[in-house]
């Protein structure tokens, strides 16, 4: 390839990198400056700092009103609580069904298979109103309980611990353990799970981001502000703060940073994980 | 076949038990309730009264389910056409073999499909602001004649929701065809480059063929996400479907009949419909992909 266009190539991706890093760098930045000078620059506040820049002018005023007049603490608790548990245990039910589908033969396996691929044409917003009835009826209403139990069971979840391990768990080293007089969940744990970790890894952080980001649930489910997580409360401050624009933009920002470090994190399994169930034949 | 443990019978179902439990509790038993649900009025989930037919006869009348359904088809055509095409793009640029930061790319592109819709409907209510909104601002001082006024979301609603999911979703569709492209085997396009093949040409007959599974999954992803549609515009409009109902969706629709107005029927009725046509999706989209398996 010539030089001229590979030039042009690494620019075209800097200008689009850019412009996909645009809307974070203006968050940061608009979380850090007061009203006034939100309204009066850009990104950075205009001034006689290095490069041109008010540095001075730079204030955590807004986090500390975050986290001072709003129980935003507790908001960032209730988040973490909700998408740990819901990972880990959406995880753990997914990769035992996906291990019982990929390698037992069993009277029922096609049945169940049958069904996990079914059900994986379910839309959500279908389970919205009747799940909130039976929340009702089971009294889980306005409890983390009702918001969790029903998304511990993902199917695709199953379909994709059953593609992962149909591949990667050779069943001669699961038969060798049943002969050494291994138990069947010790053989799960020990042999199974290590075999697919990447899928674990990817599956973990799917799920952790469906809890965490999930709004329509918390809304319908919970009533209680103080059991709100962040996507409900940081909304409602919104709401009372419309335009006090550096304080939403605080709010975004500790909302999202810990998802965005937990994906640096696992990055690397998750972007595996992410495409094994699509692009293999 | 030797004969198998007795522990080994029901190791599988042990292994079953949690899913399908849960499974049945929380999908199938309100899938088939949300049926029943469709056909009665309710008011909160206490008082039921049936209504057979009723609702969808009064869907099929409602101006206001048609609206959210022309919303949400024009939001999802900007996917298919819009958003896809970006992606497909990104993917091809990032695919060149002598591109150096691959990784980095990649990682920037995908990082905006982590923001929850919630939080991008926040950041982007801000960034679509008149005056001082980044957009408006920084096309402003760009190009002074910018009106710094542009009534985004006021009038371009539809425009400024398909720049949002272009920046938030772009980059999560870029890693399926990356995926896809980096399959394509390179022996062959290299041999058909020698043989004189242009660009186009190889991009049309070699690399398309080759994609082209992966590119009907991702546009029947990118209809089923974009069917789905909710947050964004119910945050963007600050917790309403706009005025004239112009950022009304059908998720938006069943959550205000269903929670709002607190017909639990009427919405189980809207989602049904929801459900369907989006089976209708998949159903098309396998034939045309078996089809294509089907000829040479």
């Amino acid at each position: 390839m010539k030089r001229l266009p590979l030039v042009f190539l690494h620019g075209a991706l800097l200008v689009f990198a850019a412009l996909t890093l645009l809307p974070f760098a203006w968050m940061i930045t608009s979380s850090l400056k007061s009203q006034s000078d939100f309204f009066a620059s850009l990104f950075l506040p205009q001034g006689n700092g290095w490069f041109g820049v008010a540095w001075d002018h730079l204030t955590f005023h807004n986090f500390q009103r975050l986290f001072t007049e709003f129980p935003i603490g507790r908001a960032i608790l209730n988040s973490w609580m909700m998408a740990s548990v819901t990972s880990a245990l959406a995880t753990l039910a997914c990769a035992m069904g996906g291990y019982a589908l990929a390698k037992f033969s069993f009277a029922g396996r096609n049945v169940v298979t049958l069904l996990v691929l079914a059900a994986l044409i379910i839309p959500g917003p279908l389970l919205i109103a009747p799940g909130y009835k039976l929340l009702w009826q089971l009294g889980l209403l306005d409890s983390y309980t009702g918001l969790i139990l029903p998304a511990l069971a993902p199917a695709f979840g199953v379909f994709l611990f059953r593609q992962a391990m149909l591949n990667s768990v050779p069943a001669e080293l699961i038969e060798v353990a049943r002969i050494d007089g291994a138990g069947e969940f010790r053989i799960f744990f020990t042999i199974v799970i290590p075999l697919v970790r990447p899928m674990i890894g990817a599956f973990l952080l799917i799920t952790f981001l469906g809890a965490w980001n999930n709004f329509i649930g918390p809304q319908i489910v919970l009533q209680t502000p103080e059991t709100f997580p962040l996507s409900v409360a940081i909304n409602n401050l919104r709401g009372l703060y419309a335009t006090e624009y550096g304080l939403i933009m605080s709010g975004t920002l500790v909302s999202i940073a810990p998802v965005m470090c937990l994906f640096l994190l696992l990055q690397k399994e998750f972007l595996a994980g992410l495409t094994s169930g699509a692009v293999k034949g | 076949m030797k004969p198998r443990s007795p522990t080994f019978r029901w190791a599988p179902w042990a292994f079953l038990a949690p899913f399908l439990l849960l499974f049945f509790t929380f999908t199938a038993w309100p899938l088939l309730q949300s049926l029943g649900l469709a056909f009665h009025q309710t008011f909160g989930p206490k008082s039921e009264k049936f209504v057979g037919a009723a609702n969808f006869v009064f869907l099929w009348h409602d101006p206001l389910f048609w609206q959210a359904m022309r919303n949400t088809a024009v939001y999802t055509a900007g996917a298919v056409f819009i958003q896809l095409p970006v992606a497909l793009g990104l993917a091809l640029l990032l695919n060149h073999p002598r591109l150096r930061g691959r990784a980095i790319f990649r990682l920037i592109f995908f990082s905006p499909s982590l923001v929850g819709l919630v939080f991008v409907g926040l950041l982007f209510s801000l960034i679509f602001q008149k005056r001082t909104g980044l957009i408006n601002a920084g096309l402003h001082s760009l190009f002074a004649g910018w009106n710094p006024e542009f009534p985004w979301l006021d009038q371009y609603l539809m425009p400024s929701l398909i720049l949002a999911s272009v920046w938030l979703y772009a980059g999560f569709n870029m890693v399926y065809f990356l995926a896809a492209l980096q399959n394509v085997n390179r022996d062959l396009l290299n041999a058909a480059e020698i043989d004189g093949a242009g660009a186009w040409t190889r991009f049309r007959h070699i690399v398309i063929p080759e994609i082209r599974p992966v590119a009907g999954f991702v546009v029947l992803l990118s209809v089923i996400g974009s069917f789905q549609l909710f947050e964004l515009p119910w945050v963007l409009l600050d917790n309403s479907s706009g005025a004239g109902n112009n950022g009304l969706t059908i998720v938006m629709y069943l959550f205000q009949t269903g929670f709002l107005t607190g017909d639990l029927g009427y919405a189980s009725a809207i989602g049904w419909v929801l459900g369907l046509t989006l089976a209708l999706a998949a159903v098309v989209q396998a034939r045309i992909a078996t089809r294509e398996n089907a000829s040479p």
